[in-house]
């Protein structure tokens, strides 16, 4: 068993800090985006954003398994 | 026809193809408990994700949030952050998780305790606890569909009724299918779901407003300070938001089901991609708020805001339309309810029965039991259905703050050797006694921040402290390391 390494550690507390801990930032009306209000709009891009981030971290662990010749490698690009 | 008679009729067409759909997925294939309750482990990523979005949106994340937009405003939005970030977690540790699993034939949570933890007691706690707060999540889901069927009947079926019917139909479909045929259902689910909430979220605010913007600068001069924290509320500001979002992402996986779903995946890397693509799913959750926001102008003064959704779907569109909104919504009420039955009943026989009371039971009897169990905890969550005026979202954040208590076991016992059994136990039973008292006392949220989370923290602090006081035990999930 792995653990998960620290970058992607690191990359996971991206979207905590995004969506989570910089809300007195976000949470106002203005400036409207989309006719959104903003805090609703900066939650949907955050969203986006995430999966990023995971997808990234997903990369690094992946890479680092492929590395470690006995581990099982993943089975081809999926939906 | 009137258009009760209309909208009752799809609402019932649809639940029937569900369940036909649920039922066909099942058939021909030998049900021990291994395939009923984890499917033979054979899930990929389509699969997984069609059961984690099945058990993610329920009638919670449809009627629940456009009610908490409507009757709360600003502090609804908490229900997309901690979505997201509970799949950002669930990166971390399900697939960890489901090693353990597969090298062990762990098949439920409280497997995954007493294994880790070499310890019968805690296992027994943990199952106990687990089967006790699923039952205002199934509450919630019979709830909502009681909702439902009253406002697409046009208030001519009575609650109770409807109620009873749905208990009854998901519990034969738990009965018959397994969990097989729940990911199948939830591929019907999730079409409709979309499509009702885009409709709504998008045609609404065109029809009557000419647009989101107008809608939300109607909103601001009618409701100035509705749509950011703390909204409608006097104590849920950001602190709240913090906390709670805080507490649900880390407890979006320590359910009994959400945790038990992780063994029903073909390898840890399916997990993994899953963690990836599922957030992007909670976007459509914007167009439940919008709907939420909308309904606070066009249907305002309802006494309950979960009914805002439907309330507003049957002002606006034809009887039939209202019923295939009504359908999606009561399946996806059905569907985690489905999954919840399933994984709370084989808890139950498996991991609190037969430990208990009959050590020398076979796999089949069990399976036979937990069928049984499916039946008595449908006429529960009715009961106190039946009984009960909470709103939806008070009735999971009481779940969360319960469930929530399992993470510090969970953590500390993927990623730190030094924990102990003594700790956990000690730590468990000191923050759930948190949560009871601060919960029955009304003192939640506590000085603005969610009861749970102060709650966890202490659970946390007490069992790092305790696992520090009492003697090293071996980790008994530990898998030889590899390379």
């Amino acid at each position: 068993m792995q653990r998960p390494s620290a970058p992607a550690v690191a990359l996971g507390l991206i979207p905590f800090a995004g969506m989570c801990f910089s809300v007195p930032l976000w949470d106002r009306v203005h400036p409207m985006v989309f006719g959104l209000p903003f805090n609703l709009f900066w939650l949907i891009l955050w969203i986006v954003l995430t999966s990023g981030c995971m997808a990234l971290a997903n990369r690094i662990e992946e890479r680092r398994r492929s590395a470690a010749p006995s581990k099982q490698k993943g089975s081809g690009p999926t939906a | 026809m009137t258009p009760s008679v209309v909208a009752m009729s799809v609402i019932f067409g649809i639940v029937l193809l569900g369940s036909l759909v649920g039922f066909g997925a099942g058939a021909g294939r030998k049900m021990n408990l291994e395939e009923w309750s984890v499917a033979g482990r054979s899930f990929g990523v389509v699969f997984m994700w069609l059961l984690m979005a099945g058990e993610i949106y329920t009638t919670f994340a449809f009627l629940g949030a456009s009610g908490w937009a409507y009757s709360r405003g600003g502090p609804a939005l908490y229900i997309m952050a901690y979505i997201t970030l509970g799949y950002v977690v669930s990166f971390y540790i399900l697939p960890l998780i489901w090693e353990m699993g597969r090298a062990h034939g762990l098949q439920t949570q409280s497997d995954f305790f007493e294994k880790r933890y070499a310890s019968k007691y805690l296992a027994l706690l943990v199952s106990v606890v687990g089967v006790l707060f699923v039952i205002p999540y199934l509450q919630i889901q019979l709830t909502g569909l009681g909702i439902i069927v009253q406002v697409a009947s046009f208030d001519h079926i009575p609650r109770a009724t409807s109620m009873l019917i749905a208990a009854a139909l998901v519990a034969s479909f738990v009965y018959f299918g397994g969990i097989r045929a729940v990911a199948w259902v939830s591929v019907v689910k999730d079409a409709l779901m979309i499509l009702a909430a885009v409709s709504i979220g998008v045609y609404v605010p065109m029809h009557y407003f000419g647009g989101v913007g107008p809608l939300f600068r109607a909103i601001e001069q009618t409701h100035p300070s509705h749509l950011t924290m703390p909204g409608a509320t006097r104590n849920m500001g950001h602190a709240w938001f913090i906390s709670t979002v805080l507490l649900s992402s880390c407890g979006f996986y320590m359910w009994p089901h959400t945790f038990g779903a992780a063994f029903t995946a073909k390898s840890g890397h399916v997990l993994r991609r899953n963690a990836i693509v599922t957030p992007l799913y909670t976007i459509s959750l914007a167009f439940i708020f919008i709907a939420g926001f909308a309904a606070l102008l066009l249907v305002p003064g309802l006494s309950n805001g979960d009914m805002s959704l439907l309330m507003l779907a049957r002002k606006t569109f034809p009887a039939w339309f209202l019923g295939v909104i009504g359908g999606a919504g009561a399946l996806t009420a059905m569907v985690p309810a489905a999954i919840i039955l399933l994984t709370a009943s084989t808890l139950f026989a498996k991991n609190v029965y037969r430990p208990l009371f009959a050590p020398a039971m076979t796999d089949d009897n069990v399976a036979m039991l937990a069928k049984v169990m499916v039946l008595v905890l449908s006429l529960t969550s009715f009961y106190l259905a039946l009984h009960s005026s909470t709103t939806l979202v008070a009735l999971l954040l009481l779940g969360y703050a319960g469930v929530t208590q399992f993470f510090p076991g969970v953590l500390l016992g993927l990623f730190w050797s030094r924990v102990t059994a003594a700790g956990v136990v000690t730590g468990l039973i000191t923050g759930l006694g948190m949560v009871a008292a601060l919960v029955l006392t009304h003192r939640d949220p506590f000085h603005g921040v969610n009861a749970g989370f102060v709650a966890l923290c202490i659970n946390f602090t007490v069992t790092l402290f305790v696992s520090k006081s009492t003697r090293a035990q071996p980790n008994g999930l530990a898998i030889p390391t590899e390379g």
